[in-house]
């Protein structure tokens, strides 16, 4: 028994055929037909988080959240969508129109771009780009010019304070990242991420934690969400750059910033977790469509788990933390993984991925005692008196008169 | 292989149009009734005082100088990832010996204090 996405498909394909189209007029209406279900799919699934987001925030801060319109309040997100579409669409005075109006589209709509690379199960996936990993960086980079864009239209100081910090966080984390990124390609020998996938006999994250860790770290920055949260810091800046936005517009920067967080983990779990392997999923590809979604909103669920545990941090220290430490782990664990992978034996998986682990758990260990002494000395400085906090000593009063006036 | 750009290609186009789509709804449906005090900048609730695009730190611009050094840097490091099979030892040691050279980079940076955010 084939799969059925993959039967519906070729009986399409067989279809058209048999109505005289040619080959090449036949490739691009599929193309067309499976983009336009999977972005309808995904945007469905984006109506959904909102009431994941919702439940799991009132869970995490001990209370019931939506449970009035349908079976716990399933139909709520259906009901914030109505209110939003018949908002009053405002546009500031001054505003740079064009940009205004392009920037909430682009925010959305990188993030749907992202899913055209990921293998939702072995048989289901849009494309195995053999550059797939400079895809999700290069689109996830648009995805902050749209940020960019809104806090520099909308004609308001704390915007493009927001916009700025954007920026500079961006730009920032995007070098762990990319680093981290670099870790599974060595490891797979390629960048598509369906062979990604399908190279990972045994999970990633056992054979580089440092390098999960750090990506995790990284993508919750770029999705500027807590504790990374600077570009829309409320006791600061009142929202960032969505300030002056109203209506779907502001909607479509919710629903963007909620569809990347669910797009970080299945990339996550694409990556370090297996994507859609599991029990089953390779005699019946539709089970890993299953396992795939289990484990991105597993990912999901943990970013929402540090966004609500974690408080803001300030701009330096989110640069120091970047810039001191992430950047520099992200280059010893690249280094460290490029030179053993050509000293251990590549056959035998088990030992392959055990000596990959002793060596990451060595670099925690390693980082852990250097970070040990760097806060002792810290500490030690911060204990020490501070010359300006002691009293000021009145002048002492000299007997002696000076040489010059004695004679 | 031109099939797998064909998907990229249509996917990229048709993207913006489920957004934009969703704001040509309110377009048709939601109230429109503009006067100059709901136009004006919302800010923090004040009105607004000066000019908005105003010039903004140096630092921002230094931190996207160091970006650019490692940005760069990944982009030849990939293609070494990639064909790791063929590489001997020695030109494993030949990337990290760049990684290192970056690091330098990174040191030579830190230790001018141009990642100190003032």
């Amino acid at each position: 028994m084939d799969d059925p996405v993959i039967f519906i498909a070729n009986w399409l394909k067989n279809l058209l055929i048999g109505w005289g189209l040619s080959q090449g007029l036949v490739t691009l209406i599929l193309t067309v037909i499976g983009v336009v279900v999977l972005a309808s799919v995904l945007l469905l699934l984006d109506v959904f988080l909102v009431w994941v987001e919702r439940k799991v925030v009132a869970r995490f801060q001990d209370r019931f959240g939506p449970n009035r319109l349908g079976p716990f309040g399933l139909i709520q997100p259906f009901a914030d969508i109505i209110k939003l579409l018949i908002k009053e669409d405002i546009t500031p005075i001054g505003a740079d129109k064009i940009v205004y109006n392009i920037a909430p589209i682009i925010a959305l709509a990188t993030v749907v771009a992202l899913w055209g690379v990921l293998p939702i199960s072995a048989t289901i996936y849009g494309t195995n780009l053999n550059v797939g990993v400079l895809y999700i960086v290069a689109i996830g980079a648009i995805s902050t010019l749209g940020i960019i864009m809104a806090g520099w239209a909308s004609n308001n100081k704390y915007a493009l304070i927001g916009a700025f910090r954007t920026v500079a966080q961006m730009v920032s984390y995007e070098v762990p990242m990319v680093i981290s990124l670099m870790v599974p390609v060595i490891l797979a020998r390629s960048m598509g991420l369906k062979d990604i996938v399908d190279n990972q006999i045994f999970w990633y994250i056992l054979a580089a934690p440092v390098a999960a860790l750090i990506f995790l770290i990284s993508n919750i920055a770029e999705l500027g969400r807590a504790p990374f949260d600077l570009t829309e810091a409320e006791s600061e800046i009142v929202a960032g750059f969505h300030i002056e936005y109203t209506g779907m517009k502001f909607g479509l920067f919710y629903a963007g910033e909620l569809l990347h967080a669910l797009t970080i983990g299945a990339i996550f779990s694409s990556l370090f977790l297996g994507g859609w392997r599991g029990p089953g999923a390779e005699a019946f590809p539709i089970i890993g469509i299953f396992w795939f979604f289990l484990k991105a909103f597993f990912m999901y669920w943990v970013i929402m788990w540090i966004k609500y545990t974690f408080p803001r941090i300030r701009i330096d220290q989110m640069l120091n933390f970047n810039w001191k430490f992430l950047t520099p782990l992200a280059l010893v664990t690249l280094m460290v993984t490029a030179i053993l992978d050509k000293l251990l034996p590549h056959q035998n998986l088990p030992i392959y991925t055990l000596g990959m682990l002793l060596a990451n758990l060595v670099i925690v260990w390693v980082t852990l005692q250097i970070l040990r002494s760097g806060a002792r000395s810290e500490r030690m400085r911060v204990g020490e008196p501070k010359p300006v906090a002691t009293p000021p000593q009145p002048a002492p009063v000299t007997s002696q008169s000076t040489p010059g006036a004695t004679q | 292989m031109l099939n797998d750009w064909l998907f990229i290609g249509v996917f990229l186009l048709l993207a913006p149009v489920f957004p934009a789509a969703a704001l040509l709804i309110p377009r048709l449906i939601a109230p429109r009734k503009p006067n100059p005090l709901k136009m004006q900048t919302y800010e923090c609730g004040i009105e607004t005082v000066g000019n908005t695009w105003v010039q903004f730190h140096v630092q921002y611009y230094i931190f996207a100088l160091v970006f650019l050094i490692f940005d760069v840097e990944t982009v030849f490091l990939f293609p070494w990832a990639i064909a790791f099979d063929q590489l001997p030892l020695f030109a494993v040691l030949e990337g990290v010996l760049f990684i290192l050279i970056v690091v330098a980079g990174l040191v030579y940076a830190w230790r001018k204090g141009a990642l100190e955010w003032k």
